[in-house]
């Protein structure tokens, strides 16, 4: 039911962690969808140095978590903010149709991020 | 790389020597079995024997056996049968919270037709309480429906004392055994039923097929109209291979219940031992003690079950989950989350059912593979380390999707 792309990062999910005295972090999702996110980021320059996620969630919770964050690593804060639920799962090769709302949550984890980041500045 | 199944509550292999009586009856008998013909009659033979079978493993009258297309349609035909036939007499019916979608929508389907429903609630072992049915009942119920035994936590109800109670106050009595077939002795008079339901395929049978047990002289009207098969009671003409399938399975089951559900048992404590062993933050959902010796549902904290059932499935060991994304829903299990579970824990939920083909091997083969993938999983969960607390979770968590 997941594509191969899906399975990979699922499988081998990038950037897995909690950055220490993050620059922004973002939490999105509940539990009763099961889908929780936390994404943490360090900012240089106007740019994403650094970024990582801890994700309670199915399959494609946590590849669109190690997805969103191999997108934005390196990217200025306007790219990634460009970046929406849409392109992290076209990235992975789409998502299985009912995954779409309830799993395709880690742009708006990366948004409340930086979000978290200009509050803070 | 042989796969190990651990889903049997879902569905069943079909046995061999199930498949054996069934293949002449795709060709070679080919009849119709209402035709007066040679052709017929000996299809038909192949039909009463069948029911002779399947009346023997419920311990009562042939004429008592009706042959549906499985579970669900014999759920179906029971409730909207006996509300059709006893409308007059009052609107209320009384079942569980946990039961099985062909029970539970078909209520809440009555609920639209302006009959009343009563969900009993469950406890955390996922129990009912007796005084809570006896509290329940008016003079306006018609219908009991409680099921046998749940099919995703294992939990078996008091059938037996619910019955008592059905009768006593002239109440129809219709229980879904169709998780208990198979694995728990079944007795329509010591039960105090009035209908039950079981299904083929739980039980080693083909898919397709189930049957419907109605007492005489209880009250049910037909839902599918047509010939007159089945005595009226169920139109259309049968499913020959599955029916005939489906009496071998009886056979089968009562031949090797005994000794099967002895294996089982020991199988499904050696698992739960070696996973609490192993693992922390394991817990059991479903009663203690009164439960099917082939189900184990346990929550791993703080991860998803459907992220653990992929990781299994990699390994070639296929369970399934109570989690909302395997189910396609969006929800967490209805049975879960009315024992009172958090969300998470309900998300982190999966159910190993045990059978036929699987051995001690298998078992530890799950629990030398279950350790390193629930700790990879908890290493990237933001709740680990959080404690779970149920009373704040349940009342602000909803799932907006």
């Amino acid at each position: 039911m997941y594509s191969e792309k899906v399975m990979n990062h699922f499988k081998n999910p990038r950037n897995v962690g909690e950055i220490e005295n993050a620059d922004g972090v973002g939490e999105v999702g509940n539990a009763a969808c099961g889908d929780i996110m936390k994404l943490t980021i360090k900012v240089e320059d106007n740019k994403i140095a650094d970024v990582q996620f801890k994700t309670f969630g199915c399959g494609a919770a946590i590849a669109t978590s190690s997805m969103v964050t191999e997108l934005v690593k390196g990217k200025s804060l306007d790219e990634a903010e460009n970046i929406s639920n849409a392109t992290v799962a076209e990235a992975l090769d789409g998502l299985p149709p009912v995954k779409m709302h309830c799993s395709n949550l880690a742009a708006d984890a990366l948004h409340a991020a930086i979000e978290n980041y200009k509050k803070k500045k | 790389m042989k796969g190990i199944y651990m889903d049997h509550n879902a569905t069943t292999p079909v046995h061999p020597e199930v498949i054996e009586v069934m293949l002449p009856f795709f060709s070679e008998h080919f009849g119709n079995p209402s035709s007066i013909h040679w052709a017929g009659r000996e299809v038909k033979k192949g039909i009463e024997t069948a029911r002779e079978s399947v009346a023997s493993f419920l311990k009562c009258d042939p004429k008592e056996i009706v042959f549906t297309a499985g579970g669900s349609e014999s759920d179906n035909l029971a409730i909207k049968g006996v509300c059709d036939a006893l409308k007059d007499k009052g609107n209320h019916i009384i079942t569980t919270s946990v039961e099985h979608p062909a029970v539970l929508h078909t209520c809440e389907y009555m609920e639209k037709q302006g009959f009343q429903v009563t969900y009993l609630p469950v406890d955390m072992d996922g129990m009912i309480r007796l005084e809570d049915l006896k509290n329940a009942v008016t003079d306006k119920t018609i219908l009991i429906t409680i099921m046998f035994a749940n099919n995703e936590t294992g939990t078996i109800f008091p059938i037996s004392e619910i019955g008592k109670i059905a009768k006593e106050r002239k109440i129809t009595f219709h229980t879904d055994a169709v998780q208990a077939a198979g694995k728990i002795p079944l007795d329509v008079n010591a039960l105090n039923v009035d209908l039950l339901t079981i299904s083929a395929h739980k039980l080693y049978g083909p898919k397709g097929v189930g049957v419907l047990y109605v007492r005489k002289g209880a009250k049910m009207k037909p839902m599918i109209h047509g010939g007159g098969q089945e005595r009226n009671r169920r139109a259309g003409t049968e499913n020959v291979t599955g029916i005939v399938g489906m009496g071998k399975a009886c056979e089968i089951a009562m031949r090797d219940m005994d000794a099967e559900s002895e294996r089982l048992l020991n199988l499904r404590e050696r698992l739960h031992k070696g996973l609490t062993r192993k693992i922390e933050h394991v817990k059991l959902n479903g009663h203690p003690s009164m439960r099917l010796n082939n189900t184990l549902n346990v929550s791993f904290e703080y991860v998803e079950g459907e992220s653990l059932l992929l990781n299994l499935d990699m390994d070639g060991v296929a369970a399934s989950s109570g989690s909302a994304c395997s189910s396609g829903s969006l929800e967490p299990s209805h049975v879960l989350t009315a024992m009172g579970l958090p969300h998470e824990v309900a998300h982190g939920s999966v159910r190993f059912s045990f059978g036929s083909s699987n051995t001690e091997a298998d078992i530890d083969k799950i629990i030398e593979i279950m350790p390193p993938v629930v700790a990879r999983l908890r290493a990237m969960s933001p709740l680990y380390g959080k404690s779970l607390n149920p009373s704040v979770e349940r009342t602000t968590a909803v799932c907006q999707h």
